[in-house]
């Protein structure tokens, strides 16, 4: 339906266009002459001063003689490290929501249900307020909960048992990430038209190995005293976060399952029982295939608001970006402008990046129709 | 979320015919024998996932029915009336007040009420089907009605006492912010929805441009922005307050959301009926009045309710700027060390306040739906 605009049209645009810009620049000269008056400028030269400040969780060096810029690069990996744990466990846990939903026995589903509809109808906040005062709630670190394996929990946060990667090894791991990264890639390969891609499994154990050889030794956590020793502490803040990021998405990565594997024709599923397969490959080899490709494009929406979401942490003190280039930066520094600017263009970078490589991925997944 | 998939069929139950039928019809008991028979136990498999999940429940049910009911306590009115091992809900009962106004003062509550009358009395005829004028009360409701309760609940004109906004707060907080956003987010929701379609390559341009750049930030930095960031951009001396820069920013980030549900209605309305309503003459906003958005707005009405449901529910965002809203009322109370440890009843409390309202939302959207699918 493209017409050709009328006059009036066209005049109404140009009307419209110069009252945006009218509006731009009016709110230009306003914070121009604020800034004036109050001695702001718009500059990031602030980026390379000392920070004076601890961050309580950090996954690179961090020392309080550091620069705001490295704050920056610390809040983003918490964010993105959070976003990530609960990335995939609320994917898994909405795989098994959706999966629920879809079971013919009447008590399996509707307890599916009444989570999503639990979930769904409270806001995420309060979720998380809530997840966070029961895990500070949690017993004291003299009578932690013990876990198989090692791991010990306590209102001080999850303890889990570390590898302690020997000197000059930090590259192994890394090596062995990309090993694991270049499956999917190798997946479909083919030689002589015989699939060969499923012998790129065998970099699965190469990869274990190479984390093997690069490991020291390991420490168990250690109550000693008043403090436990050895392994990595997780921090109740972040354990609440991943939670309660992973319980909300889950219900509506749940719904998002159920829809796409009730979009796959059922034709499909009974073509495939007439052929005599069972409800396992039917599942895995029929269903779930053709079901993804319907996902994909709702489930990265999903996944960008659990990036977005994880700006929630804020309010349980988790230093993720918001809560400390906002918060912890923005009052330290004074610099108003220059950090929301920051935040707001690390997000659409974010964004893009997501989406991009989530159409790449529908590109690749999507079907290939004569 | 797709709602119409509701209305399918559902996985566990079988088409209906045949010996099902006939199975079925020798009495209640032996139906129900046969429903528990197709739905619980049809193999043994799904036998063994009935007993777990019953196991399940049986392990979690009891203690959390003594925990809120059974060895609850409600008498009292302090910290010693609680004395069993179950939920303290004169907690709730005491800080009641607190969480439903927030700091408006006692003598005056009696102006929220009243609000909120009018709001039921304004609201009912819209929310009625089939009702003559429904759109004339539409119209009263958004512009007679947040006036009526403005003058209400500010004060300072007509002999009543002026109540700062600072002194707002509770659920009464969550609920004037919700209603202005969801209406000046749906005001300009439309004008932006009607943008993403327009010709003017301009307005189109800017229309996406809005749409995806605000759905691409979180809420957050929408909030931090209007409580740091907007004084910078006012003239010398105006100042603002707090509360109304919040609803401004929130409903120009709603507004995102709302086009896009408004955009779906609009891609709803069959194209002849546009067409027809441009060959008898009408202008471009005649056609949009008349013809155009009253069909979409119908078609929309549930992705309406959903994304004022999801307002709602990040109104309580404001807690993060020192807004005192039903959040902030009961984080504030579980630090009070004059009740220290009754946090969950006070979570608990906001979430069944909040499911209340945000499931009556949901179930009222899907209960459209049926009826807009019902004539295709």
């Amino acid at each position: 339906m493209v017409r050709r605009p009328s006059r009036g049209a066209v005049i109404t645009q140009w009307v419209i266009l110069a009252l945006l810009a009218a509006a731009a620049v009016l709110l230009f000269l306003m914070a121009h002459e604020n800034f004036a008056r109050r001695h702001v400028s718009f500059n990031f030269s602030f980026l390379a001063w000392p920070a004076n400040f601890d961050i309580p969780f950090h996954l690179i060096s961090w020392s309080e003689s550091d620069s705001y810029g490295r704050v920056i690069i610390v809040a983003l990996l918490n964010t993105l490290l959070v976003s990530a744990l609960a990335i995939v466990t609320g994917s898994v846990w909405g795989l098994l929501i959706g999966m629920m939903r879809l079971s013919r026995n009447w008590l399996v589903r509707n307890l599916a249900l009444a989570y999503i509809e639990v979930v769904r109808n409270t806001p995420q906040l309060v979720q998380i307020v809530f997840v966070y005062a029961a895990t500070v709630q949690l017993p004291p670190l003299r009578q932690s909960i013990a876990f198989a394996g090692g791991a010990l929990l306590n209102n001080r946060g999850l303890y889990l048992p570390a590898f302690v990667i020997g000197d000059g090894m930090w590259w192994l791991p890394w090596l062995a990430v990309a090993l694991l990264a270049a499956i999917p890639f190798l997946w479909r390969r083919r030689r002589g038209g015989r699939p060969i891609g499923a012998y790129s499994l065998l970099l699965v154990p190469a990869a274990m190995g190479l984390v093997a050889s690069a490991v020291e030794r390991m420490t168990f956590p250690e109550l000693k005293g008043f403090n436990i020793t050895g392994g990595v502490v997780v921090p109740p803040e972040l354990v609440a976060l991943w939670i309660g990021l992973s319980l909300y998405a889950a219900a509506f990565i749940g719904e998002i399952v159920r829809g796409s594997i009730e979009a796959v024709p059922k034709g499909q599923n009974e073509a495939a029982q007439s052929l005599g397969l069972s409800y396992a490959p039917r599942l895995f080899l029929v269903t779930l295939p053709q079901a993804l490709r319907i996902m994909v494009p709702p489930l990265t929406s999903q996944y960008l608001n659990i990036i977005k979401t994880s700006s929630l942490g804020a309010l349980i003190a988790f230093p993720e970006l918001f809560q400390m280039v906002l918060g912890t930066v923005m009052q330290h520094s004074d610099r108003y402008v220059e950090t929301l600017f920051i935040v707001g263009m690390v997000f659409l970078a974010i964004n893009l990046v997501t989406s991009a490589f989530m159409n790449w991925y529908n590109r690749r997944a999507a079907l290939v129709e004569r | 979320m797709d709602v119409s998939s509701e209305t399918r069929l559902r996985p566990g139950a079988r088409p209906r015919g045949g010996g099902e039928t006939a199975r079925a019809a020798n009495g209640p008991a032996a139906r129900a024998i046969d429903w528990l028979r197709r739905n619980l136990f049809s193999s043994i498999g799904n036998t063994a996932l009935t007993l777990a999940v019953l196991a399940v429940l049986a392990l979690a049910l009891p203690p959390l029915y003594h925990w809120a009911i059974g060895d609850a306590t409600i008498s009292g009115n302090n910290r010693a009336a609680c004395i069993g091992d179950g939920a303290c809900w004169t907690f709730i009962k005491v800080r009641l007040p607190t969480f439903f106004y927030g700091h408006y003062p006692d003598a005056e509550r009696w102006r929220v009420h009243l609000a909120l009358i009018l709001l039921v009395l304004f609201g009912l005829p819209v929310m009625r089907e089939g009702m003559q004028r429904r759109g004339l009360f539409t119209v009263l409701l958004l512009t007679l009605f947040p006036l009526l309760a403005g003058i209400l609940l500010v004060g300072g004109v007509a002999g009543l006492r002026e109540v700062d906004t600072t002194l707002w707060g509770g659920l009464m907080l969550n609920v004037v912010i919700s209603f202005l956003a969801i209406e000046a987010s749906l005001l300009l929701g439309i004008l932006l929805a009607l943008g993403r379609r327009s010709v003017l390559p301009a307005v189109r341009t800017f229309s996406i441009g809005y749409i995806e750049l605000w759905r691409g930030m979180p809420l957050l930095i929408i909030v931090i922005t209007s409580a740091t960031l907007v004084p910078l951009f006012l003239p010398e001396g105006a100042s603002v307050d707090r509360l109304v820069r919040f609803i401004v920013a929130f409903s120009l980030f709603e507004a995102a959301y709302m086009a896009e549900a408004i955009r779906g209605g609009l891609q709803g309305v069959p194209t002849g009926q546009i067409e027809a309503a441009q060959s008898i003459g009408l202008r471009w906003w005649q056609v949009r009045a008349f013809v155009e958005l009253p069909q979409a707005l119908r078609f929309a009405f549930p992705s309406i309710i959903n994304t004022s449901m999801d307002l709602f529910k990040d109104t309580t965002l404001v807690s993060f700027i020192g807004l005192f809203d039903l959040l902030s009322a009961v984080i504030a109370a579980s630090k009070d060390t004059a009740w220290l440890g009754y946090y969950k009843e006070g979570y608990v409390f906001a979430m069944v306040v909040f499911f209340i309202a945000c499931f009556a939302m949901s179930l009222q959207a899907r209960r459209l739906e049926r009826r807009l699918n019902r004539h295709k």
